[in-house]
């Protein structure tokens, strides 16, 4: 029998998470359809999808819950479907609504699961005492789990899934019904943890996923759509923003003028008060239209009190992404 | 191992800790209660010609126990879990499917016998003011508890299948009482059968319940009766670890 602290060495050094070609279907549904990816130790990857995306059955599936249809999923090396007791040993597994015992104090519940995940009886106690300490629940510790807030129920499922010191842990929706100040609790809670832990966690809401996550693998129906770390992916779009601008000048000059420029691909205008107008350019590519912008107010003679660009943020990307949006396709 | 005792423990804490299992309680009591007071009534004063332990059995009572009580007390084993969600969080750890099945099984035998406590109480109250020899024998007492234990066994067991088998308590009670009632009811099939009856008349008179008990509450063990009853628990359990494992690796929710 192996416990997670007396791992194999081969086993340490791969990836944590090694996913390939992953399928699964619901009858004719197909909630997850050819699903890659890898997830390196150390790293905090975020699963971003809207509802429905297939978040929850990948997370359902890596946790050894149930199998794929088809495809290959390995955890620490050890496969889901063959060798799941090796798998599950090995994960602290949050699921959607975090089900508890509400009938058990803190306490007693984290002794239980400790229990319950092979550790000793004086191993289980003293690790539900540093999970306790670890997530701020000692000063209910001896409260019944049906009396506590959602956002502290959320701190006995993150215990829960610390006590065993896994060696992935895998969060589905952790922030899910919390309110801000919960949330951003639990985010900071998150990030502590990050660092001596790999995590793999699941949310529909983007900011979330920003500011916790390493690295981002954004998913819409079944497919992954793009993946990479927060900053890169809003790196790889920074130029693509669109320009805004406050132009005092003659309205069809205007127009003529600004359709000339090199690297538009459209252009709206409307008109403010004093004969400016306000117009937002989008670029085709990733150039940054401003220089060129600026250079044919100056040529013209036209008056400009305003010059900025919109940078699109990762939730455009997410948004667009999601809806089917042909726009932005190629950055993948 | 140390996941099935583990489980057992939380699973008997939740019939202590929930009003459920007081309520089991208290109603069986009253009715093992009830059962015994209409039969120390209608024999007060007289001598009794057979074993006191028949007396009770003959009353409704100990059916109506077997046959109501046990759904009750299986029907949350599963179905409670799967409708919480504690059943996901319980499969995603280290445990197999035999320790979880055998700890619930177990949880709702243990319970199950608990339950019959008050049958003993009532007979000890029978032997303290008997006089010595004449009503009162212990060895009817241990092979009623013998067939009470093992019938108990095949019920829980099939408890567990039933509610294995749903997300819903109520379906799971439902479920396991038809079984339970039909697999009774089966000892009528002897006598509807008539004296032509043949093999089909045999083989009902070989699983009646009623017979089985008779037996029992005589101080009769025949093998023949544990085999039936150890076999066909053994089945339900097997059947329930299938449907745990079937469960797991064809989900569609």
């Amino acid at each position: 029998m192996d416990t997670p602290s007396t791992r194999t060495p081969s086993a340490d050094a791969g990836p944590i998470i090694e996913v390939a070609h992953l399928h699964r279907r619901y009858g004719r549904h197909l909630a997850v359809a050819d699903v890659s990816f890898t997830v390196e130790r150390g790293e905090i990857v975020g699963l971003l999808g809207p509802n429905g995306a297939g978040k929850s059955t990948i997370l359902r599936i890596l946790s050894a819950y149930m199998p794929g249809t088809s495809g290959t999923v390995k955890v620490a090396g050890y496969d889901v479907t063959r060798e799941a007791h090796a798998v599950r040993r090995r994960i602290g597994y949050m699921p959607e609504n975090n089900p508890l015992h509400t009938d058990l104090r803190v306490r007693e519940y984290l002794k239980f699961r400790g229990r319950l995940k092979g550790l000793g009886i004086r191993r289980s106690r003293s690790r539900a005492d540093v999970v306790l300490e670890q997530c701020g629940l000692t000063h209910v510790s001896r409260q019944m789990i049906g009396t506590l807030s959602k956002g502290y129920r959320q701190r006995v499922g993150l215990a829960d899934a610390l006590i065993h010191e896994p060696e992935l842990i895998i969060l589905d929706e952790p922030t899910i019904g919390l309110d801000p100040h919960q949330i951003r609790a639990f985010r900071n809670l998150l990030r502590t943890l990050g660092g001596d832990h790999t995590i793999l966690l699941s949310s529909h809401i983007l900011h979330e996923v920003e500011m916790t996550s390493t690295r981002v693998l954004i998913i819409n129906e079944g497919r992954i759509v793009v993946s990479g770390a927060p900053a890169d992916l809003r790196q790889r779009i920074a130029g693509a923003g669109e320009v805004l601008a406050e132009i005092q000048a003659e309205g069809t000059a205007l127009e003529a003028g600004l359709r000339e420029l090199a690297g538009l691909r459209e252009c709206v205008l409307s008109p403010m008060e004093e004969d400016y107008w306000h117009c937002r350019l989008m670029p085709r590519s990733t150039e940054d239209l401003r220089p060129a912008v600026h250079e044919l107010a100056a040529r013209q003679g036209w008056r400009l009190r305003e010059l900025g660009l919109r940078r699109l943020t990762l939730e455009d990307v997410f948004v667009h992404m999601t809806s089917g949006d042909e726009e932005m396709e190629g950055w993948e | 191992m140390t996941a099935w005792w583990t489980l057992l423990r939380r699973e008997l804490g939740a019939y202590l800790l929930s009003l459920t299992g007081y309520v089991i309680l208290t109603a069986v009591a009253f009715l093992l209660g009830v059962g015994f007071t209409l039969v120390v009534l209608a024999y007060n004063g007289d001598s009794l010609t057979v074993p006191l332990t028949e007396l009770f059995y003959s009353t409704l009572f100990f059916w109506l126990i077997l046959l109501v009580a046990t759904p009750m007390i299986t029907m949350r084993l599963f179905a409670q879990e799967r409708a919480t969600g504690t059943y996901e969080t319980l499969m995603t750890c280290p445990v197999g499917e035999l320790s979880v099945v055998l700890a619930k099984f177990a949880a709702g035998l243990l319970f199950y016998t608990v339950m019959w406590i008050p049958l003993i109480v009532c007979l000890l109250i029978v032997h303290r003011y008997t006089a010595e020899g004449t009503a009162f024998d212990w060895w009817p007492v241990a092979s009623t508890s013998l067939g009470i234990l093992l019938m108990g066994a095949l019920y829980v067991a099939i408890g567990c299948l039933a509610s294995a088998l749903t997300r819903s308590q109520i379906v799971a009670a439902i479920l396991s009482f038809a079984i339970g009632l039909t697999l009774f009811l089966l000892s009528f099939a002897e006598y509807s059968l008539g004296p032509r009856g043949g093999w089909l008349a045999d083989a009902a008179r070989y699983v009646s319940m009623l017979d089985h008990m008779e037996d029992f509450v005589r101080g009769v063990v025949d093998t023949r009766r544990i085999t039936f009853y150890l076999s066909l628990t053994f089945l339900f359990l097997f059947l329930t670890v299938k449907v745990v494992e079937g469960r797991r690796w064809r989900r569609s929710t």
